[in-house]
């Protein structure tokens, strides 16, 4: 499939490059695969045409946006590249995978094409806690919690999503939640291509919100919050991680810790903290994922040489939860799960549920199981209230 | 009484840049027929000599009393036309011009219709001539002395051509010491020359030179007044805990108060901050240092890490230049050639170790720069295309750091361990920029440097009258340019010192006393300071010298007591009905 490159080179206003390399110098997975994105660029720019089809590489892309932070002259490489799938897509040579993914959000709202009555699962055991936030949801309520796919329908996931509504019910904050109403916030289906799903599934999702008429959305993925927050134009919403929702009530002593993950006279654990891209790099939220884990006594805190802004990719961004990409070999995650051995840790937190998936598959295949384990920040919070509650 | 009109209109062809889409016969034809209009014509270029002989001649031949000229905006000839009729005997201020070239001809293609809005144009400019009234020109005294504010290399530049030129020099430096960010440089480019060795003798010429006041520690608090007399407040910052104040030798710390006739701003440079880029772990890792710490280094002849000799250098170009994210689009034109000084000393220090240069562009464009770049590379730098994009630490070697790059002539992502790693480190506007612009009401480029009056013809004039810039507070430049620039901001500096007077613009804003009631308005809103309330009277007197005829003033009083000469409400409306009539 012959692309001709003037339009779209124009559009995605490619003419700003200067070839200097930071782009693909700083993507995670130029390393291991044959993707470079300042070549595509310089090809976009000098050829007439470019061969989509025959850039297999495209696939690898996880989207961290690295190379949009590190461009110097604010082009944003990453589109380029969600704008090449979108050609596929359009003409429908993607991977297959691809194809189940993104079929499975339009019949079902769930990049698993799992059943949307199923979408409540994830509140198992919490039935009168589900049930009144979406009654809140219905009448109007303050905070709308947007639980998304993955924390909905992943076992390993839903643990996350039930210690989150409980702990913000807790906190007295009026909360309400769209049970089987919610739908994929589309933020792997835009960065898979699919722009005009993409487009079907926010205009679905913001006139949900609109009903509910809440002051603020939190979500517990990044990437939900990452789409909500600057493509979705809810303007009139303030959209939160959930890392930032607890920060907040720590710092107004809305939500403490007395007791802590660790019984009284017992050593304290060391743990360090992965930064997601679309929390990190793409949002700056750095320190509040931080200030939660300090504020549960029993944690200490170290770091990994790289953090914050250089922060190593897991790999499970930009659809690459359903395209494994041209290298299986050498995957990002078991480099970040070694770096995270070498601090000393002995839990990994992170704030993402690709994150968790993708980090704690890593700690198994590298044998690190023994030593450190891969736990979601919810999933401390949610140790250290259940101590707390433990009279 | 005025006489009645005598107009004479002149239609300028432009060669074809006006008459190809306008009939220039039709409309001088039409213009002859306009009321008070002696004689029309036109001609291929007006401001031409012929063409300008032509309005001398008409003016003696036909007795004109004014000129229309229709041609190209006034920005470009009225002074030519002004002087013309003037030599003709025609006061300057009664001729008029109608812009049909760039309002008109070169923004319409259909000739019909752009003769047809030139023949409007053309009425309403004969509108207004015929009551245009003469004006005098004016001019002031002017105080025999300059500020110089920074005492830099261009500061101390400028101070001592004034004052070589027999005009005294006050030079207000904020530091503790004069030298600027030169002293802090080890050796400079491209003859290796020690920055010391160009910078004492300059030091020593300033201290000691009769004409030149230092007033050290100190900073411009207060500027009045207008070209030719600008009042200056000077206060001091107190000479801290840094000991004895090398100035005190010119006895001129006690200074308060200048006035001066001109002033020099050569306030330099905010070197840019490592930190703001957190992917190169400046902060993090010992290994990484600013292009400025080198220099120390250097200096030092210590080029250790932890003890540690380097076995790798490498230097990073363009960190916070050519960034538009952060800000600093702009190139700070000296890195790349510091960067191949450093590199090559590193290569004399060390001849063992490698040393590898991270590029974009090389920019090496002054003279012998180009020269002194080979020279870097036929020592043996390593130039390698591609900037890095991120540094880190493996824990697996400690004492290194690994910078994580694009070889974009080998399309190859790279890892590269170094010892240690030098960031070209570029040039910020000044933190007090803002408050300098404020106090002199300099306008600001869109790269935060002070914006010069003109980017080719006018490089070191400002907006303000009076004012001129040196150096790297209106854009960075190496050594030689900042002191080229300083002497020519000197020289300008001196242009109305040694004359002796200023001319003032004549067509300001008046104000009526009869109709005035005091309000004030109209000083509020002025933006250079030239009205003032006379308390005895309470009215307003404007300033003329300071009066710019941006006629904010007019619009605003609420007595219609203010007249902004040259552009009544009687010419204006006269063009304005000449227009929809």
């Amino acid at each position: 499939m012959a692309l001709k490159t003037a339009k779209m080179a124009e559009q995605l206003e490619l003419f700003g490059c200067i070839q200097c390399g930071k782009c693909t110098g700083g993507c995670p997975v130029a390393r291991k695969t044959t993707l470079n994105i300042r070549t595509l660029i310089y090809h976009m720019l000098v050829d007439s045409n470019m061969d989509v089809d025959a850039h297999k590489e495209l696939w690898d892309c996880t989207s961290c946006f690295t190379c949009v932070e590190r461009c110097p002259k604010d082009v944003q490489p990453a589109e380029l590249i969600i704008s090449l799938r979108g050609e596929l897509v359009e003409s429908g040579r993607i991977p297959e995978t691809v194809g189940t993914a993104l079929m499975g959000v339009f019949r079902q709202g769930n990049p698993s094409g799992l059943a949307r009555q199923d979408r409540e699962l994830w509140a198992e055991g919490m039935e009168e806690s589900l049930a009144r936030a979406k009654q809140a949801a219905q009448e109007g309520c303050d905070l709308l919690y947007f639980v998304g796919c993955i924390p909905s329908y992943d076992q390993r996931i839903q643990p996350v999503s039930r210690a989150l509504l409980r702990t913000l019910e807790d906190a007295g904050l009026d909360v309400g939640t769209l049970g089987t109403q919610e739908s994929c916030c589309g933020n792997e289906v835009r960065r898979m291509g699919e722009v005009g799903l993409f487009e079907m599934l926010a205009e679905e999702n913001g006139e949900l919100f609109r009903s509910v008429g809440a002051r603020g959305v939190v979500t517990t993925s990044p990437h939900c919050f990452n789409t909500f927050k600057n493509e979705y134009g809810l303007d009139e919403m303030e959209v939160m991680h959930y890392t930032q929702l607890l920060a907040d009530l720590i710092e107004r002593g809305k939500l403490t810790f007395t007791k802590g993950v660790v019984p009284e006279g017992e050593e304290g654990k060391v743990v360090t903290y992965h930064d997601p891209c679309f929390l990190g790099k793409q949002n700056g939220v750095y320190d509040e994922p931080r200030a939660v884990l300090q504020a549960i006594p029993g944690l200490k805190l170290v770091e990994m040489d790289r953090n914050r802004e250089r922060s190593l990719c897991c790999e499970g961004g930009g659809g690459r939860m359903w395209v494994e990409g041209t290298n299986l070999e050498e995957r990002l995650a078991f480099q970040r799960v070694q770096e995270a051995a070498e601090t000393g840790a002995e839990i990994l937190a992170v704030a993402c549920p690709f994150c968790l998936l993708t980090l704690e598959d890593a700690v198994k295949v590298q044998g690190l199981d023994e030593q450190l384990r891969v736990m979601d920040i919810m999933e401390l919070v949610d140790l250290a209230w259940k101590a707390d509650s433990e009279e | 009484m005025e006489p009645e009109p005598r107009i004479g209109v002149y239609i300028c062809h432009c060669g074809v840049n006006i008459a190809a889409t306008v009939d220039v016969e039709d409309v001088a034809e039409a213009a002859a027929d306009l009321p008070g209009v002696v004689i029309a014509r036109d001609y291929t270029y007006m401001c031409s000599d012929p063409g300008q002989e032509l309005i001398k001649r008409d003016i003696r031949e036909h007795g004109l009393n004014r000129v229309v000229v229709a041609s190209c905006s006034p920005r470009m000839h009225e002074p030519t036309f002004r002087a013309a009729a003037q030599q003709g005997g025609v006061n300057p201020y009664q001729v008029e011009m109608a812009n049909i070239r760039e309002q008109c001809s070169w923004v319409h293609k259909n000739k019909e219709k752009g003769t047809d809005k030139a023949k409007l144009l053309v009425a309403s400019a004969v509108a207004k001539a015929a009551r245009l009234g003469a004006l005098e020109s004016r001019e002031v005294d002017v105080i025999p002395g300059v500020l110089v504010i920074g005492g830099g290399v261009a500061g101390m530049t400028a101070a001592l051509d004034v004052a070589d030129a027999g005009i005294h020099a006050f030079l207000v430096e904020k530091d503790d010491h004069l030298g600027g960010r030169v002293a802090d440089l080890n050796r400079t480019f491209p003859a290796l020359d020690s920055a010391s060795d160009l910078l004492q003798p300059l030091i020593e010429r300033v201290q000691t030179h009769p004409h030149v006041t230092v007033l050290l520690n100190s900073e411009v608090s207060e500027v009045d007044g207008y070209v030719g007399n600008f009042q200056v407040r000077v206060s001091s910052l107190g000479d801290g805990e840094t000991g004895e104040p090398k100035g005190e030798s010119t006895g001129a710390s006690a200074l308060e108060s200048i006035d001066v006739g001109s002033i020099v701003v050569a306030t330099g440079y905010d070197v840019f901050n490592p930190d703001r880029k957190p992917e190169f772990g400046y902060s993090d890792y010992p290994n990484v240092i600013t292009s400025l710490e080198m220099e120390d280094r250097l200096a030092e002849g210590d080029l250790t890490v932890d003890g540690r000799t380097p076995e790798r250098v490498a230097f990073i170009q363009c960190v916070g230049s050519r960034d538009i994210q952060l800000g600093n689009p702009h190139c700070s034109r000296v890195c790349c050639m510091y960067t191949a000084k450093q590199s090559r000393l590193v290569r004399e220090m060390l001849p063992d170790a490698e040393v590898t240069v991270f590029y974009i562009d090389v920019r090496t464009f002054g003279k012998g720069a180009e020269e002194f770049y080979d020279e870097a590379r036929g020592k043996g730098v390593r130039y390698r295309r591609g900037n890095v994009s991120e540094i880190y630490r493996k824990r697996s070697a400690p004492a290194r750091v690994v910078l994580v790059a694009e070889d974009t002539l080998l399309g190859q992502p790279i890892e590269f361990e170094a010892d240690l790693v030098v960031l070209a480190v570029g040039m910020e506007p000044r933190e007090d920029t803002s408050r300098i612009s404020q106090l002199l009401k300099l306008p600001r480029s869109a790269d935060g440097f002070f914006l010069e009056a003109h980017p080719k013809l006018r490089p070191v004039d400002t907006a303000m009258d009076g004012i001129f810039l040196a150096g790297c507070c209106q854009a960075p430049r190496d050594i030689p340019d900042t002191v080229a620039q300083a002497k020519a901001a000197a020289s300008s500096a001196l242009i109305p010192l040694i004359r002796g007077f200023v001319p003032v613009e004549s067509a300001t804003a008046v104000v009526d006393e009869e109709l005035c009631a005091g309000c004030g308005m109209c000083v509020d809103v002025c933006p250079y300071d030239a009205p003032a309330l006379d308390e005895l009277w309470a009215v307003s007197r404007i300033n003329p010298v300071l009066c710019k005829a941006c006629g904010a003033c007019a619009v605003t009083c609420p007595s219609k007591a203010i007249r902004l000469q040259h552009f009544t409400a009687e010419q204006v409306l006269a063009q304005v009905d000449a227009l929809v009539e």
